[in-house]
């Protein structure tokens, strides 16, 4: 199915993020627009200071654009209060983050309950699906572990669960693999290829080449504008 | 809800169980607040209640009008054959009776004897008094009967024993009817053994149980007016050691109190060598008393649980800091500010309910240790330990606030970057 046909989930129109340090304004976002469709596998890259934080901020509803328009699922969440963005995280956004960012006093199944906790679904249906989950990414032994027992693998595949567990409308995977080896890296990457199969969309931010090389397309920041959006054609398109 | 709810409280104890020592140090806090809050009510309640029964006992519709050894100056005690002379006389009881026609009088003589019968003996007090004696002390005979006005017309040499003093002197007999010994050669005749009185006593001290009961009439006869005192070997001219008057009604008693005091006053102005004792007024003053203690109490109890609170505060502080970047995850996964604050003020709510319990356990056993140790009353009052508990829960939240809030209200961004 060609890209076009499939529909857009979460697009950045003219968005804009200046912050005031002292009395200079500095630009962080200026003017940038893109698209990420349903089942993309979608990188951001860019030197430090080109924006990439402000944006991963942005996109993930931490944060609110300065002016422009951030529409996730058709919705306009760019002037949304600090519940309705928390309430938008919750439901459509799944994040997975470089140190992984488990609670530690939680057990895995617990922190893998922590999102729809929060949307008040707990009891059998959160505990059936964290155990499903856990076996996808295949810890379903784990269960009981704390996060410290884990290695950092075996966490990040946590947190990939966890960010699975409220059916999001897409992955949003900071550094994912950047305090993996490169053995683990792979793995946790071949991880984000099976479910991009299933179909879920993952944008993933970073540095590394090697990691934004496995994604569909990758867009390139700098000084908070799109310097340029590659097609990587040897990321096979999902059937 | 309830199922939400538990979830809460389980996560506050779980994190509360990452810092043991720290979560146990600051709960102490509260606990020592608590306890001692439960156990200074109790031994407060256990003295007061104390106090009022001892004055119920005297009498709530009496006036004890009783006479008071003045203070020895150099010149008085300088001879050892100087009589002192003070005290109540049978002419002011009857112009007490005079003047309140509607009341009862009874005069009390007490005179200290040693009191033998057979090979037991015990130095005690001998009290003349009158039939309505009885009645007016609110005792009542265990055994016998109690002196008539026939004895006292007959100046007939009975008596009746106080419980203790009959069990000491008649041991393995019924003392009815046995004779005691009263000094060197004054003989009475049992004829009745009062009920236990418990603390009730006259002017001397001596407990009513330990005391010796003979008609005033004989009394008088046996032992004359002037007394040797066995313990300062002076002699003491005193006719009534004490007058007890019954209103028949409280409210009769202030102003009877005070015709007393307005009739005494010109005869022993210069001596000063009664007192007027007014259970009722005595009673008011307890009551008064307790509440003034109260009202210290509390503001002792608010000092320490604020100090309990100020520490729970702190904790709550350093682990809302220590925790930044767990409130970033949770944000991040979708809590709104309210839940941030719903889990950090239940944490400091089951910090200091655990507190509380605790110290409600602690402040049911000190009481106990108190009476045990020192034989001081205590009394546990439900209310109060409700109240305290309630209090420590509520510093809980009250000071798990902030906190609280100052976690809700953390940047998400900033906070998922905290190291």
């Amino acid at each position: 199915m060609d890209r076009s046909d499939r529909p857009i989930i979460a697009e950045f129109i003219d968005v804009h993020r200046h912050y005031l340090m002292g009395t200079n304004v500095v630009k962080a976002l200026n003017g940038v627009s893109m698209q990420v469709h349903k089942s993309d596998y979608f990188a951001i890259m860019g030197r430090s200071g080109s924006g990439k934080s402000t944006m991963l901020n942005l996109l993930g509803c931490l944060d609110r654009p300065t002016s422009g328009s951030y529409m996730i699922g058709g919705r306009d969440v760019s002037k949304l209060n600090d519940d309705a963005l928390s309430e938008v995280r919750g439901r459509e956004i799944g994040f997975i983050f470089q140190s992984f960012n488990l609670i530690p006093q939680l057990t895995v199944l617990e922190n893998l309950e922590v999102p729809l906790f929060y949307q008040g679904r707990v009891g059998a249906e959160s505990r059936q699906k964290a155990e499903y989950l856990a076996e996808r990414v295949g810890l379903g032994q784990r269960l009981e572990h704390r996060p410290l027992e884990l290695s950092g693998g075996q966490q990040q595949r946590v947190a990939i669960a966890r960010a699975l567990m409220n059916d999001p409308l897409f992955l949003l995977a900071d550094e994912a693999t950047g305090n993996l080896d490169s053995n683990t890296e792979r793995e946790i990457l071949d991880l984000f290829d099976d479910l991009r199969r299933d179909g879920v969309t993952i944008v993933i931010v970073t540095h590394n080449q090697k990691v934004a090389d496995r994604a569909e397309r990758t867009l390139w920041l700098k000084d908070g504008q799109v310097e340029r959006l590659v097609e990587n054609r040897a990321a096979e398109v999902p059937q | 809800m309830i199922r939400d709810s538990w979830r809460i409280v389980q996560l506050g104890l779980k994190s509360l169980m990452l810092h043991k020592l720290r979560s146990s140090l600051t709960t102490a806090g509260i606990l020592f607040g608590v306890a001692s809050v439960i156990a200074m009510l109790a031994v407060g309640e256990g003295a007061s209640q104390e106090a009022l029964e001892q004055y119920r006992d005297m009498g709530v519709t009496n006036v004890l009008v009783r006479s008071v050894k003045p203070e020895e100056t150099q010149q008085t005690s300088s001879s050892m054959w100087s009589i002192l002379d003070y005290g109540l006389t049978y002419a002011e009881a009857d112009r007490i009776e005079n003047l309140l026609p509607q009341a009862t009088v009874v005069r009390v003589r007490e005179v200290q004897r040693g009191v033998m019968r057979g090979e037991a003996f015990r130095v005690t007090v001998v009290v003349g008094t009158e039939p309505q004696f009885l009645d007016v002390s609110n005792m009542a005979v265990a055994e016998g009967r109690w002196l008539t006005d026939l004895d006292m017309l007959n100046q007939e040499n009975v008596c009746v024993l106080g419980q203790s003093l009959a069990r000491l002197l008649f041991p393995l007999e019924n003392p009815i009817d046995k004779t005691i010994l009263a000094g060197t050669d004054d003989r009475f005749r049992v004829v009745g053994v009062l009920a236990g009185q418990g603390r009730a006593a006259g002017p001397s001290g001596t407990t009513y149980d330990e005391c010796v009961f003979v008609p005033m009439t004989s009394s008088r006869r046996r032992f004359g007016d002037t007394i040797r005192n066995l313990s300062t070997n002076r002699f003491e001219l005193t006719e009534l050691h004490e007058i007890k008057v019954k209103l028949s009604t409280s409210e009769e008693v202030e102003n009877a109190a005070n015709v007393l005091r307005e009739m005494l006053r010109p005869a022993h102005a210069t001596r000063g060598d009664y007192e007027v004792t007014v259970p009722l007024e005595l009673l008011k003053q307890e009551e008064a008393s307790k509440r003034m203690f109260n009202i210290v109490l509390a503001v002792i109890a608010s000092i320490s649980l604020l100090v309990g609170g100020i520490g729970i505060m702190n904790v709550m502080l350093a682990t809302v800091t220590e925790r930044t970047r767990e409130i970033g995850i949770r944000r991040a996964l979708g809590a709104k500010k309210k839940h941030i604050v719903q889990q950090f003020l239940v944490e400091a709510g089951v910090l200091s309910a655990l507190g509380g319990i605790v110290g409600v356990g602690l402040g049911m056993v000190v009481p106990q240790l108190i009476t045990y140790w020192f034989a001081q009353r205590t009394v546990v009052l439900v209310p109060h330990v409700m109240l305290a508990f309630c209090i420590s829960a509520a510093v809980g939240v009250v000071f798990g606030i902030y906190p609280a809030w100052r976690a809700a209200n953390m940047d998400p961004v900033e906070a998922l970057r905290h190291e």
